[in-house]
């Protein structure tokens, strides 16, 4: 007796949505497309929104910056919710072993009094930078135009938030989670006249109302200089003096912004490559708010860097000035 | 060592959504390439020489990709195999 094998083959009658086979043709496709593409609603509002009656729920006019297509401005990771979140867990996975790495052996807590008091001086109070970012991210979220750029500005809100945990357990393993150190640094921003400026800039973004001025303001060019300026150059101080306990944390937070810098770039590149128009504002934004933060920082700059502060900036400048030139910027 | 066999190579991955950006990297990478729909699988076809690009793939894929990532997918293949960091080469390579 002989056995035939054969496999049937049914084809589906279609492989993906009709919005999405419209864009990419009949074809599977991804969880990254079905996410994002034409998600969010366009047409037949029923009202208007009370706190902005002369545009509609989601409207493209709440941005100076025009684009035929919203949904060009691709995140490049391509993140939704379900890989957005495996990532983000397998990365925590691995802050949580150094963190308790560090944590053991007391690592900052067997830290010179002086170095504390540097980390919880310049360091820490950052964590209200991250509020703020979170801050700025949501105001992107909320009044961004196309799920392609209001979902990963959600996510990077949640980004945020973890960000300034990351910064606060830094503090708690200076101060032997008592606290204090905490307590220090909102005092800090909030009161001491090193980082007025930085906070007054950061709040001057809170109250822009353009979203995409946010989203240059932020996450261009603030992220753009604080990063590299803390996370870097002081962290380079600091471990000049005292070891390198702080920099294997402050390592997560440079790959994150590297990381996001990918999703950044892409957003800012194709924005800019749409119009000349586009490419006008959007330098105009780099260089204005590139000459507000700038000075901002000088203070806490000098404050942990001392005379080498100004090379640190200028070096922060510099890199900033060749990502926007390179993303097609006029800076 | 010659290559010029224009011989078909093939690679069958699983039809699911870990290898819709690998065969999207084969499809731009190997303009000769046939994509062949079965259930469940996906079978490329390619004369004398296939390859795959890690730097392709990540595009598709939006992370960081290890061509080794591919074995878990991987149901069947035909040609010699070159594997690099950087590609992933199926050819008949004649002695």
């Amino acid at each position: 007796m002989s056995v035939e094998i054969r496999t049937k083959g049914v084809k589906p009658l279609s492989n993906s949505f009709g919005h999405l086979q419209r864009r990419f043709g009949d074809k599977p496709a991804t969880r990254y497309q079905e996410a994002t593409y034409d998600i969010q609603s366009t047409a037949n509002f029923h009202y208007k929104p009370l706190w902005d009656p002369a545009r509609e729920m989601f409207d493209a006019r709440r941005t100076a910056v025009m684009m035929k297509d919203w949904y060009q401005l691709k995140d490049p990771r391509q993140f939704y919710y379900g890989n957005y979140t495996t990532t983000r867990a397998r990365q925590q996975d691995a802050i949580d072993r150094t963190l308790d790495f560090v944590e053991k052996r007391d690592l900052l807590r067997s830290l010179s009094q002086d170095i504390r008091e540097r980390i919880v001086h310049t360091i820490v109070p950052l964590r209200h930078y991250e509020w703020g970012a979170n801050t700025n991210s949501a105001h992107v979220s909320a009044y961004g135009y196309g799920t392609a750029i209001t979902s990963p500005a959600m996510m990077n809100t949640a980004d945020r938030l973890g960000m300034a945990q990351h910064i606060s357990r830094i503090g708690l393993l200076v101060d032997g989670n008592s606290g204090d150190s905490l307590l220090a640094a909102q005092a800090l921003w909030t009161g001491h006249a090193d980082w007025q400026p930085l906070r007054r800039e950061v709040e001057r973004m809170f109250v822009t109302r353009d979203w995409f001025e946010v989203f240059v303001a932020q996450l261009l060019v603030a992220d753009a200089l604080v990063y590299p300026l803390f996370f870097q150059q002081i962290d380079a101080a600091i471990a000049g003096a005292s070891g390198s306990a702080l920099s294997s944390l402050s390592d997560a937070l440079m790959r994150w912004y590297e990381e996001t810098a990918k999703w950044i770039d892409a957003v800012i590149k194709t924005a800019a490559a749409e119009s000349p128009e586009n490419k006008a504002l959007l330098s105009g934004w780099t260089v204005t708010w590139r000459n507000r933060l700038l000075p901002a920082l000088v203070p806490i700059a000098q404050r942990a860097l001392g005379n080498k502060a100004e090379d640190a900036l200028a070096a922060a400048a510099a890199a900033l000035d060749a990502r926007a030139a390179k993303l097609g910027l006029t800076v | 060592m010659a290559t010029t066999s224009t011989q078909p190579v093939f690679i069958a991955l699983q039809a699911n959504n870990d290898t819709l950006p690998i065969i999207e990297a084969i499809r731009q990478d190997n303009p000769q390439a046939v994509v062949h729909d079965y259930p469940a699988m996906v079978k490329i076809d390619c004369p004398g020489r296939l390859v795959i690009r890690r730097e392709t793939v990540e595009e598709h894929l939006g992370r960081a990709f290890d061509l080794r990532e591919i074995q878990v997918n991987m149901i069947s293949i035909a040609g010699n195999v070159d594997e690099s960091e950087d590609e992933f080469t199926l050819e008949w390579k004649s002695a």
